[in-house]
Parts: C-alpha cells; structure tokens; sequence
C-alpha cells in the first residue's frame, strides 16, 4: 500500500526535486503551487502526508497549515515543513500553526522520506 | 570518426559520385539525401560555383556546382543530374552531381595520401585518394565547398 | 535525461523569471510605490534561488543569495527602512550580482569576485544583521542536512558503541496530539533504536466524564537500551521538543526503570508493538502498515470542533486567480518546428491553388470554394500560431526605470520615466532585439534630450524631465514612442557637427526633417564631447540598423523647447511579411509591402537622365529610378521604363526612390526564411520565402538598393546611408 503524499511548494525546482524523491520511495504524489492551490487540492484529496514550503504567494507555509489544522477532515494529517533556515524562531512559528515536523533544504532524499515516516501512521 | 586503436581503423562508408570523367567520394555519415536537380533561385552576386537555391522541405538549400567549384566547366544541369544534400558543420548543402556511382566501404588505411600536385583545387579539396577496382576516387573535404564568410563591415 | 539535469534546466529557468520579479519589486520599492506583497516576492525570490542552488551545491550563489536575503528580511520585517539610496541601491547592484552569478552557474565562465564581494559588502553595511551572517552560517545552509545536531554532547566512543541503557520520561502536552503527531510513533521510532521497556503512567487519567477528547493525560518512562549516541535519542523527539515533557538521562547500571515513578499508579511494562496497536485504535494489527486517513488518532477520536470559517474567503480568492490566466509552459523548440509546419500548410495551399488554377477548374466550381475556405483557415492558423511566441514587451520595459535613474545620477539631471503600454505584444524574439536599442535611446533621451535641472528652470520648466516610453499596435505593426520633454534637438549644433565631421558639405541646404536625421549618419555621434554615457562607441546609427534589421523603422520629430519623438514601427513577427511578388525577368522577388508608398506604370517621357542615374517625375518631383535587375546583376544592360512598372518607395529617413521592376505578380503574405542558415548573408538580399510553385523567391533589402544606387557602386551592396542634397 502506497501512501499519497502533497507538496506545497511555490518553486517549480523544488516541486520537481520532491516529486522525483518521493517518486522513487515509492510514494503517491500530489503537488499544489501555493497554500490556497493546496487547500483546494486537500478539498478533493486525502494524502496521508503533507510536506509544504513556507514563503509562498497568496498563501504561505503558516496560513495553510493553520487552515488544514482548523478543517477537521484533516487535522489529523501529519505536516511537514520545508524551511531553508534551520533557524529555530521559524520551526517554533511553524509548530505554533500546527506543523509536525520539518525538513531542512536542500534536503537530502533520505532524510525527506524518513521523516516522513516518522510522522505517518 | 577517426579510431586510432587499430592500424586500419573502422570501417567507413563514403558515397562516391561522378563529375565529367572524374570520380570523388564523401563520407556517407555527411550525406542527408539524395535527390534530382531541381531549377535554382539565383543569388545576386554570388560566386559563380553558387547556382542559387532551393526549396529543401521549407529550408533554403544552397546549390554548390561542384564542378565548377573543383574548378571543372560549369555544369549545365538537367533533369539528370542529382544533388547530394550534405551536412557541412552547422549548415545544409546541396553538391550538384552528374551521378551518383557507388556506396564504397573502406577503412582509414586504405585512404592514400593526395599525390603532391600542382592544382590549388587539389590541395583545397582533397583530403585523400582510394584506389578501388582500379579506379581512382578522391576523397572531398568538405569544410571548403562554400564560400567563405566575408565579415561585414558593420 | 537525468531527471535532477532536467530539474536543473527548470531551476535555471524558474532563476530567470525570480530575478525579473525581484528587480521589478526593488524598483518599485525604490518608487515608493511597493505593497507588503511586493517586498515577500522580492524576499521570496531570492529565497527561492538560494534554496534550489543550495539543491545543486552551486554554493557562490548561496552564499551570495543569503546575504541578500538576510539583508531583504530585515526589510521585509521592517527593522530595516527600505531607504532608495542607502538600501534600494545597493540591492539593485546586488540583484545584477545575482543575475551574473545564476548565469555563470548556467553557462560557465567567470564573475568578477571583487564586485561580488563589494557588493555583499555594501549589503551587509546597508543591513546591520546581514553583517553578522557569519560564515558558518553558509556551510551550515549547504551541508545542513549532514552533521548531527548534537555532535558536542555525544558520550564518549566506547560508551557509544556497546549498548548503554537510557532512562526516558516522556509526557505528551494537548499540542503534540494538536500537530498531528502521534506518541506510539515516536515510540516506535524509539524501538528502532534499540530495546525499549515501557512503563505507562496514567495517574493523570481523569474520569471519563470529564476528560477532554483533546487532552493529554498520559505519560510514559521508557528504558532504551541502545548502542546509537544520545543525539540520536533527541532525534526522535525532534518534532515534539517543547510540546512535551521530556527527560533523557543515561541510567546509572543497577538503576531500574520505574524507580522514579510512583510503583503504587505503574501498570506492567508493555510491549511496544501491543502499545502501538493500542494507540491506533487496536484495528490493525501489523504495527507497520499506515494507518488509513479516516482513522484518527485516539485523543482526538471522539469531538469535531467548529468548522473551519477561515477557508472560505480563501477559496473565493482562488477561484478568482485560477480562471485568470491558465499558462502552460513549452519548449520555445517545440513552437518554432509548429511555425514552421504551419508556414509549409501556409505554401503549400498556395502550391495546391496555383495548381488548381492552371489546371483550369477554378471561379466558382466546389474545388474553387473549398480552396477559399483551406486558404482562410491555413491563415487563421497561422495567426493563432504566431500569437503562442508573442510576449508582452513589459520585459524589456521593466528594465528602463533603473537605467533611467543610473544615467540621470551619472549626469546630474532629474528624470522621471513613465511607461505605457507595457502590456502590448510583439514576438519574443523582436522583445529580445529590442533591448539594446532602446536602452541606447533612453540612455540619449537623458543625456542629450533633457536639460540640466537649473536650465530647466532657468526656462520655466519643473526640474524633473519626463521620458516617456510607450508601446501600441498600429495597423499590424508594434509602435514604440520614447519622448522627452527636453531642449529638442539643436539644430545648430547638429548641421554644425555634420559638417565638422565631413557628413554634410557646408554650403548643403536642409530642411529641419533632413537635419534631423543626420543624427542616424554613421559617424555622427555627438558622444564622445558630451559624456561617455550614452557612447561607447554606439551611436544612433547602430540603432537604426538594429531597427532596420527587424524589420522596422524610426522616425524622428522634435519641436525646439519642447522635446523630442523617437517612433519606432516594427513588425509583429519576425516571421512573414506582406510582400508585393514582382518579376526580375526570369527571377520572382518579394518586395516588403511597408516600403511601398504606390506603383506607377512609367512613361518613358516622365524618366529623365541626370548625370550617369536616371530620375523619374513622379507629379511635380524627380525621384532616383533604380533598375532593381540591374543593380543586382541579373540584367546587364538596362531596362526601357515602358517595359517595366516601378514601385515609389519610401526608404530611410523618408527618401523616396522609384525601384523598376519588369511586372508586378501581386500581393502575397510570404513566410520569411533565412538565407543565413545554410548560406550566409546576401547584400541587398533581407531573406527568402518560398512562393506557391515551391520554389525559392528572394526577399529584397530595399533600404540597402536604394543606398547603393546613391553611392552609384553596384558591386558594393554592404547596407550603408549616405544623405546628400
């Protein structure tokens, strides 16, 4: 059984680097472009992980998870953050709107996929 | 191309074709297509070995009379004649023929050195000579067919 | 391909349209003019950029990217005004910066470390905190997915190394279930650290009546045996540091696990694989196996809090987004081979209705009809296909306010840009030769067009000059303005350096039209005695010829006192041209329809002699009549004027000339192929196009005639100008 994971990622580049990591772990992948393009992906969808950037337009990393965290058909859904800074001010705001976890960029394809078994079910 | 593991080197396949009574060859790895003469578009001012040019599927095609290039007489060409469409580096050119004779396979050591003679055509020109069936085909460089590019005065 | 060089090829791509928006939002910061959004796209491109090239190891543009970006955070939080001078500035510079170092990267080559350097410099002095962005910092952005954490607080090598047994305390708070995670699976991933004795501590455990579904009362004491090193152990709680209580201590030999707690409330130690069972609702048996979304973890099973009201005006937003503009993205290779395939449709319904023709059975019959309508869609398409490779000229014109102000700070003068029509279409690859020449003419329309601020107020005029660019289509053409409201040109001073310069005899008398475009004669540029801004070398010559070579045409009108109109008329495509078909005896031209003010059937007493040229009375003027087949060498002896028809063309700088042709075949819009791609280029000749009998007809270089016929030198065909009265 393979589990369906959505990226939340502004960049062409790093979207393309997920779903190629992710691909090859063997995982589903959805990709949305922003946290709205993301909200209205999860409308449909119900990965089992989502990995999202922070700065993104419209919406960024911290409103999306708030809205995914305040709909309760997936507030349950483990969130993981992709943050550049491994800066601690960033990982405490992340988790104060309800990530999971987080995954410092560039990230390496290992790590990515274990920390994304580290947090689902 | 060239393989220098060997002493003879790899095969190599040219195209060998007649202009008047003289026989030359290209390496076929060059060679696009083959195809009948077609009348040309001529180009003001240009060098008379430059018949004009064609309409290969959309892209212009220029002719090179080849005989004339080689400094033979002008070819007057007819629905006979053939042209070799050839890759030259980055561009297309068409080698105005009387014929096509023969597919050829030799190896690097068959081609002998082009015998020291007077002719600048000779020198431009030929970069080897084979020596098949008792015929003698000379090999074409083909980086001299066109004219050179003139810089512009910009 | 390997996929990671395809994902670079996007990343280089994505590098291209970041830097355009990061300079369009640091101008408009610098104006003033930028909103919250515009200073996080600013920041956000840049961020972007760092974080793919850190995926990459491109580490220069790291390490530049995060200077910048430090010094663009604290603007973006505010700590930093965003001040033009002491702050836009220096991040305009450092934008270019970026912009050399993304291309080196690309391409290969070099960058000027200094520069680099001085420019990280001045960001760091413009933003205190980027000052501080240590050098460490860099490696650990790059490499920040190698070392672990904790290397200092590692135990000592042997310790490591056998298995050292931990004493663990572990209490979830309400947040850490709030966050998604989940206490059996941070147990879990503790067991694959080594053995694991659970002791589980529910003395917190309120009546069920009470308990909040959300709560957390429940606590664990863990005994990890392990041979991994203590970072290791803070790995797994990574996640949840903060939203726990959390006790790691390594556990003195002797020590039993639940000495700590109270033995009175200590259940028996667990198995951990039964406990994670538990956890998720003892439905699933194999500990591995994910469990399916709709099962929620246990201390959130029970309540659905309030819907969520944040998401609706979100989702209004979007819907609002998403029908705007729906792009994909294609390989500019894949569009050109589409034009091309379309432009061989285009010939070859052109071929099949020749065809037709000769055959006999057009006018009205059903083949004639069906012809029509094939010929009306092969146009169709072909426009709609021609309008997939149009763009906006807004990416050229996003660059001029910054040269405007980089020449106006060079030369003292005020200048504000405005600019119109950003959004006006033309083909990319016009766009892309369009920017050399206008950079050229807003660099002369400050320097040369625009007075000084105390001149323009000695005249009653506002210090600040106005340079207008704007862009719009005119009948079928791209129509580009740029304006100044300066002095005008002086046309004292211009005849004066013409005839300095040997372009103009002195006593030539010209009309105010005719001085005014000698400032297009090579050679004229006044430069070199005004400042090296707008020279290096280049002169509006250049321009025109670049203008010229698109295709197009500049004009120019200046009032004195009031300023000066560059109008530049340029083709939409660069990809067919309306023609006129004419006849050379056996060869088939195209003639550019735009040059063509009329064509006349001569009479042979209208053509006079003057000298060894002819001229030709077109109502009450004498016009130059060139015999097009002999100047390019297809007819040696010239042609009788009743034999031919002329065309009136206008040429450079509104010369007229009568070009003789044999006949005249009809208007045609023609497919431009290039010459230059098999062949090179051909004096006189603009390109080729193939007609509809498949053959290839030549295009003609009017411009380029009509200056050899002046010069009276047939063998020289190079374009040149040459104005004389």
């Amino acid at each position: 059984m393979s589990m369906t994971i959505l990226t939340v990622d502004d960049s062409r580049t790093m979207r393309d680097m997920l779903r190629l990591a992710l691909v090859q772990a063997g995982f589903d992948v959805l990709q949305a472009e922003d946290g709205v393009h993301g909200l209205e992906v999860l409308d449909i969808e119900r990965p089992d992980v989502i990995v999202t950037d922070i700065n993104m337009p419209r919406m960024d990393g911290f409103g999306f998870i708030e809205g995914v965290r305040s709909d309760d058909r997936h507030r349950a859904i483990p969130i993981l953050v992709l943050t550049t800074e491994s800066d601690d001010d960033k990982k405490a705001r992340a988790r104060r709107a309800g990530a999971t976890g987080w995954i410092v960029k560039p990230f390496d394809p290992v790590k990515l996929v274990d920390a994304i078994r580290r947090v689902a079910a | 191309m060239t393989d220098l593991n060997s002493a003879s080197g790899p095969n190599r396949e040219l195209v060998a074709f007649r202009i008047g009574a003289q026989e030359f060859c290209v390496d076929i790895t060059a060679v696009r297509e083959i195809r009948g003469w077609t009348k040309t578009t001529a180009l003001p001012r240009a060098p008379a070995y430059v018949s004009g040019v064609v309409n290969l599927r959309g892209a212009v095609l220029p002719i090179v009379d080849l005989a004339l290039r080689l400094g033979s007489v002008s070819t007057e060409p007819n629905e006979r004649h053939v042209i070799i469409v050839t890759q030259i580096g980055t561009q297309i050119v068409g080698l105005l023929v009387d014929a096509v004779s023969d597919i050829i396979t030799v190896t690097n050591s068959d081609v002998q050195p082009t015998p020291d003679v007077a002719s600048e055509m000779v020198k431009s020109f030929v970069q080897g000579i084979l020596a098949i069936d008792g015929r003698m085909i000379s090999l074409i460089a083909m980086d001299h067919v066109l004219p050179e590019l003139q810089l512009e005065a910009a | 391909m390997d996929p990671m060089e395809a994902i670079k090829i996007t990343f280089f791509q994505e590098c291209e349209e970041q830097l355009a928006e990061l300079e369009s939002g640091l101008l408009l910061m610098e104006a003033g003019e930028a909103d919250g959004e515009v200073i996080n796209a600013v920041f956000r491109a840049v961020h972007s950029i760092k974080g793919g090239a850190g995926a990459f190891g491109l580490d220069d543009l790291v390490r530049f990217a995060h200077v910048f970006e430090t010094a663009l955070d604290e603007v973006r939080t505010g700590r930093l005004a965003p001040d033009p001078q002491t702050v836009l500035k220096p991040m305009l510079r450092a934008a270019d910066v970026l912009a050399d170092l993304v291309r080196v990267a690309r391409d290969g080559g070099t960058v000027d470390e200094a520069r680099v350097l001085q420019i990280a410099e001045e960001l760091k002095l413009a933003s205190p905190v980027a000052a501080e962005a240590p050098g460490e910092d860099m490696s650990e952005i790059v490499f920040g997915f190698a070392p672990p954490p904790f290397l200092g607080d590692e135990p000592d090598g042997i310790a490591a190394m056998i298995g050292v047994p931990w004493a663990i305390h572990f209490k979830p708070k309400a947040e850490l279930y709030a966050n998604a995670n989940e206490a059996g699976l941070i147990l879990r991933e503790l067991g694959h650290l080594g053995e694991i004795a659970l002791t589980l501590d529910t003395t917190a455990l309120p009546p069920l009546e009470s308990m909040d579904p959300e709560g957390a009362y429940l606590a664990w004491d863990i005994v990890l045996t392990t041979e991994r090193a203590e970072s290791d152990i803070h790995d797994v709680f990574e996640f949840v540091d903060g939203d726990c209580e959390l006790s790691i201590e390594a556990k003195i030999a002797g020590d039993r696990p639940s000495e700590s707690a109270d033995p009175t409330s200590v259940e028996p130690p667990l198995d951990v694989m039964a406990l994670i069972r538990r956890v998720q609702g003892g439905a699933e048996s194999a500990p591995e196996m994910p469990a399916s979304p709709e099962v929620a973890p246990p201390v959130i099973v029970a309540q659905a809090a309030e819907p969520a009201a944040a998401k609706a005006p979100a989702r209004a937003e979007s819907a609002v987004s998403s029908a705007g503009g729906s792009t994909i993205r294609v390989d500019l290779d894949r569009v050109d081979r589409l034009i091309d395939l379309v432009g061989e449709l285009v010939i070859n319904q052109a071929m099949l209705s020749q065809r037709v023709m000769e055959a006999g059975i057009a006018g009205a019959s059903a083949i004639g009809m069906g012809l029509d309508e094939l010929e009306q869609l092969s146009r169709e398409i072909q426009d709609s296909v021609m309008a997939i490779r149009a763009q906006p000229v807004k990416s050229v014109f996003q660059r001029m306010p910054r040269l405007a102000r980089e020449v106006a700070a060079m030369t003292g003068k005020q200048v504000r840009l405005v600019t119109d029509g950003e959004g006006t279409e033309v083909d990319k690859t016009v766009i892309e030769r369009l920017a050399d020449p206008l950079t050229h003419m807003i660099r002369n329309a400050i320097d040369h067009g625009l007075e000084t601020p105390a001149d323009r107020i000695a005249s009653g005029k506002h210090p600040e000059g106005v340079v207008r660019l704007s862009a719009g289509h005119r009948s079928g053409r791209i129509v580009i303005e740029i304006s100044d409201d300066g002095a005008g040109i002086n046309r004292a001073k211009v005849r004066e350096i013409a005839i300095k310069k040997g372009l103009i005899a002195a006593e030539t008398i010209l009309s105010e039209e005719e001085i005014d475009n000698l400032i297009f004669l090579p050679g004229f540029s006044t430069a070199a005695e005004v400042s090296d801004i707008s020279g290096r070398g280049v002169g509006m010559d250049v321009v025109k010829r670049s203008i010229q070579a698109l295709g197009g045409r500049i004009s120019i009108s200046s009032r004195p006192g009031k300023g000066s109109t560059f109008v530049l008329s340029l083709p939409l495509t660069l990809a067919v041209l309306d023609g006129m078909v004419v006849s050379l005896g056996e060869q088939t031209m195209v003639v550019p329809l735009t040059s063509i003010v009329e064509t006349l059937q001569p009479k042979a007493a209208a053509v006079h002699a003057l000298g060894d040229s002819r001229v030709i009375a077109v109502r009450d003027t004498f016009v130059p009549l060139i015999d097009v087949g002999q100047i390019l060498g297809y007819r040696a002896e010239m042609l009788k004027p009743g034999d031919g028809v002329v065309l009136l063309i206008e040429a450079d700088g509104g010369a007229r000339a009568a070009l003789l042709v044999e006949a005249i075949q009809g208007q045609r819009q023609v497919v431009i192929k290039s010459l230059e791609a098999n062949y090179r280029h051909v004096p006189g000749i603009a390109a080729a196009t193939i007609l509809g009998d498949g053959r290839v007809a030549l295009i003609l270089d009017v411009d380029a005639v009509v200056a050899v016929s002046r010069t009276g030198e047939p063998t020289s065909l190079e374009p040149q100008f040459q104005m004389m009265a």
